[in-house]
């Protein structure tokens, strides 16, 4: 008898729950044990996280605020991910985005009727985002440069292009030097339901079961699940493989242009340092543990933005670094990536009789 | 002007000489078609626990010693999850870069003393510094060459090293048949999945060590994100020195020469500010990583491993 791993057609359903399920104990294991090398009780640890993330009406509010950021670049770091296209500029797009939006909101005002500067300062944010994406987009399709360099080396450009701004061209006169823009005109603040917690929640929520749609009952989602899968037999049926890569690759970088977008007309109400948190790069574990499903990125998002405040708290009310939330995001991609193997393939065993055994 | 030059080209092998170990690291473990995009994350593994261990033991020996240790489980993992369980390796590598990232910077804030309040920012320790060799030292400009720290002397061993036991030796001739064809490999009798591991780890310990002479030598001490995308640079640097161990000097040479410039643009103060000027080396690597692709499809041939990145299973085609 032995044992062999044969691929499967379709990913298992059962592997689709469990999978990240189990990964997130995993982390959750591991993730303890170095607490206890740093004599910290992790039962005690992970409590105050969760308190922190969702032990009130109010706490679960700043779990949002950094939700809808991870709701957003998720989904749009998965769709291209479905390309293995590896977009990590997400986080660049975010801020490009961001600078783009204050750029309407604080120059454009005077022009617009007031009702128009809000949409128009998210519309420019994802139209920004969406361009940032399509550099590394264009120079994949058009000379297959590595889409992951590009990209990565984009979000260093951004983040110094909106320091570049915010320190100079951009500062405030009156912020005594403080490195930030002037406060937005009211008519560009993006509407809060409670807290801090704004409505570009419902529009991720929504974007979301969009997508979903989108990918699952419409032409171009059929194509982009073609193209990510078997490329070639794409091409033998007649999809224009560039033209469905580099759509898709703006439409990646437009919801990270509006997570940008929504950064500074909904929360900092001006371009300042602290716009680059990192969501960019949570949005890749986001994409992954939800399995590019952009539903369920939705919900891990939620459970991401959870750790990342709980971290904060933990900080606060056990000295412990806040980065603490970050190594618990950090470990669960790999027992997820080693979990991959059970739900794309299946482990067959084999008797000794059987035909196949001398395969 | 020849001081100027000659203090330029000293800045610039300090700069280059993190970015070397690092480049050659990846090129063996490419060589042998594992892609590992965790580079990042091992450099700031590597730069943390180096800066950690000289911090209370004030030994750079065993500060080396410690970060080629977290090179290895670090790599070890890459291995694992890419070589036994087959899992992506552009998401696996991506994990190591995030983990690593999130926990050098955990424990940035945990294991420095308590009177710091157990942050090792901004605490000093022993580093290395340069010593010039007699003699060759005094050589006008080429004196810069001779004027280094042990750790950038050892480069200037590894990369003749690092180039004969890949081109002239039996191993690296296995080496670079896995990378190329590993079906082909297998059948010549070389054992695939322990190459690869080998030199996946081989290049773990090269690559944590990069990040060791930043936290030791190039920028002593320790603030979060201290490789600033150096990992990253290093990829692109694999790149253009089409996976030949011999050419990743150009590539260091020509970053650390970046570094080196703004160094000298800002101490003499530029009307250019500081954030453009920063923004040279991520274009820098835009620009090349276009030009050596736009090369590659001239020429066909540039020497990526065949078979970078396609995980090996016995028995599958």
């Amino acid at each position: 008898m032995r044992f062999v791993f044969e691929k499967r057609n379709t990913v298992s359903k059962k592997a689709f729950v469990l999978v990240p399920l189990v990964a997130f104990l995993v982390s959750l294991f591991l993730t303890g044990i170095l607490l206890v090398v740093f004599k910290a009780n992790p039962f005690v640890t992970y409590g105050s996280m969760f308190v922190g993330a969702f032990g009130s009406w109010v706490n679960f509010t700043e779990t949002l605020v950094k939700a809808i950021p991870l709701m957003l670049t998720g989904i749009g770091v998965g769709l291209a991910f479905r390309l293995k296209f590896w977009n990590i500029g997400a986080e660049g797009q975010l801020v490009f985005g961001g600078v783009t939006a204050t750029w309407v909101a604080l120059f454009w005002t005077p022009f617009l009727p007031v009702w128009m500067v809000l949409p128009i300062a998210l519309l420019f944010g994802s139209i920004a985002g969406a361009l940032w994406a399509a550099i590394p987009g264009v120079l994949k399709v058009s000379l297959k440069v590595d889409e992951t360099l590009v990209s990565l080396m984009l979000n260093y450009v951004a983040i110094l292009i909106a320091q570049g701004l915010y320190y100079g061209a951009w500062i405030d006169p009156k912020g005594m030097g403080f490195p930030g823009t002037m406060m937005f005109p009211k008519s560009a603040w993006l509407p809060r339901f409670s807290g801090r917690a704004h409505v570009g929640l419902f529009v991720a929520v929504l974007l979301g079961f969009i997508m979903w749609f989108v990918l699952n009952r419409t032409k171009w989602g059929f194509e982009v699940k073609m193209v990510g899968q078997n490329p070639k037999a794409a091409k033998v049926m007649g999809v224009k493989i560039g033209k469905t890569v580099l759509s898709a690759i703006l439409i990646s970088g437009a919801f990270s242009g509006l997570a940008g977008a929504f950064e500074v007309t909904a929360i900092s109400h001006r371009l300042q340092q602290g716009l680059a948190m990192g969501y960019g790069y949570t949005a890749i574990i986001v994409a992954w543990m939800a399995q590019l499903n952009p539903i369920a990125s939705i919900f891990v998002a939620v459970l991401m933005a959870g750790l990342l405040v709980g971290g904060d708290q933990v900080q606060m009310m056990m000295g412990l670094p806040s980065a603490m939330g970050i190594v618990l995001q950090g470990m669960i991609l790999f027992p997820m990536l080693a979990g991959s193997l059970f739900t794309d393939y299946k482990l067959k065993i084999i008797s000794k009789e059987s035909p196949e055994a001398s395969v | 002007m020849i001081a100027l030059i000659t203090s330029i080209l000293a800045i610039t092998l300090r700069a280059g000489t993190s970015l070397i170990y690092a480049t050659i690291g990846e090129i063996y473990t490419e060589r042998s078609g594992i892609l590992n995009l965790g580079l990042e994350g091992m450099m700031l593994m590597g730069a943390v626990s180096a800066f950690a261990t000289v911090y209370y033991t004030g030994s750079l020996g065993l500060a080396l010693i410690v970060s080629m240790l977290t090179g290895i489980v670090l790599s070890s993992l890459h291995a694992f999850l890419s070589i036994t369980m087959r899992a992506n390796q552009v998401v696996s590598g991506l994990s190591i870069t995030l983990f690593g990232t999130g926990l050098a910077s955990f424990l940035g804030q945990r294991l420095g003393p308590a009177s710091n309040g157990h942050y090792l920012i901004g605490l000093i320790g022993e580093k290395f510094t340069p010593f010039a060799i007699p003699g060759l030292s005094k050589i006008p400009v080429i004196g810069a060459v001779f004027s280094q720290d042990i750790l950038t002397y050892i480069v200037y061993l590894i990369i003749p090293v690092a180039w004969f036991y890949m081109y002239k030796t039996k191993n690296g001739l296995n080496l670079r048949a896995v990378g190329e064809s590993p079906q082909t490999a297998d059948a010549m009798g070389i054992n695939v999945y322990r190459t690869r591991y080998i030199y996946t780890i081989v290049g773990g310990t090269l690559v944590a060590l990069g990040g060791a002479h930043l936290s030791l030598s190039y920028a002593p001490g320790w603030t979060d994100n201290i490789t600033g995308g150096r990992g990253w640079i290093v990829i692109a640097l694999v790149i253009f020195s089409m996976w030949n161990p011999s050419r990743a000097i150009w590539g260091a040479l020509l970053f650390g020469g970046i570094n080196a410039i703004q160094f000298r643009l800002q101490a003499t103060g530029t009307t250019i500010s500081a954030p453009f000027l920063n923004m040279l080396p991520y274009i820098v690597t835009i620009v090349v990583l276009v030009l050596m692709t736009w090369f590659e499809t001239l020429n066909k041939k540039v020497g990526a491993p065949a078979a970078l990145a396609v995980p090996y299973m016995r028995g599958e085609k």
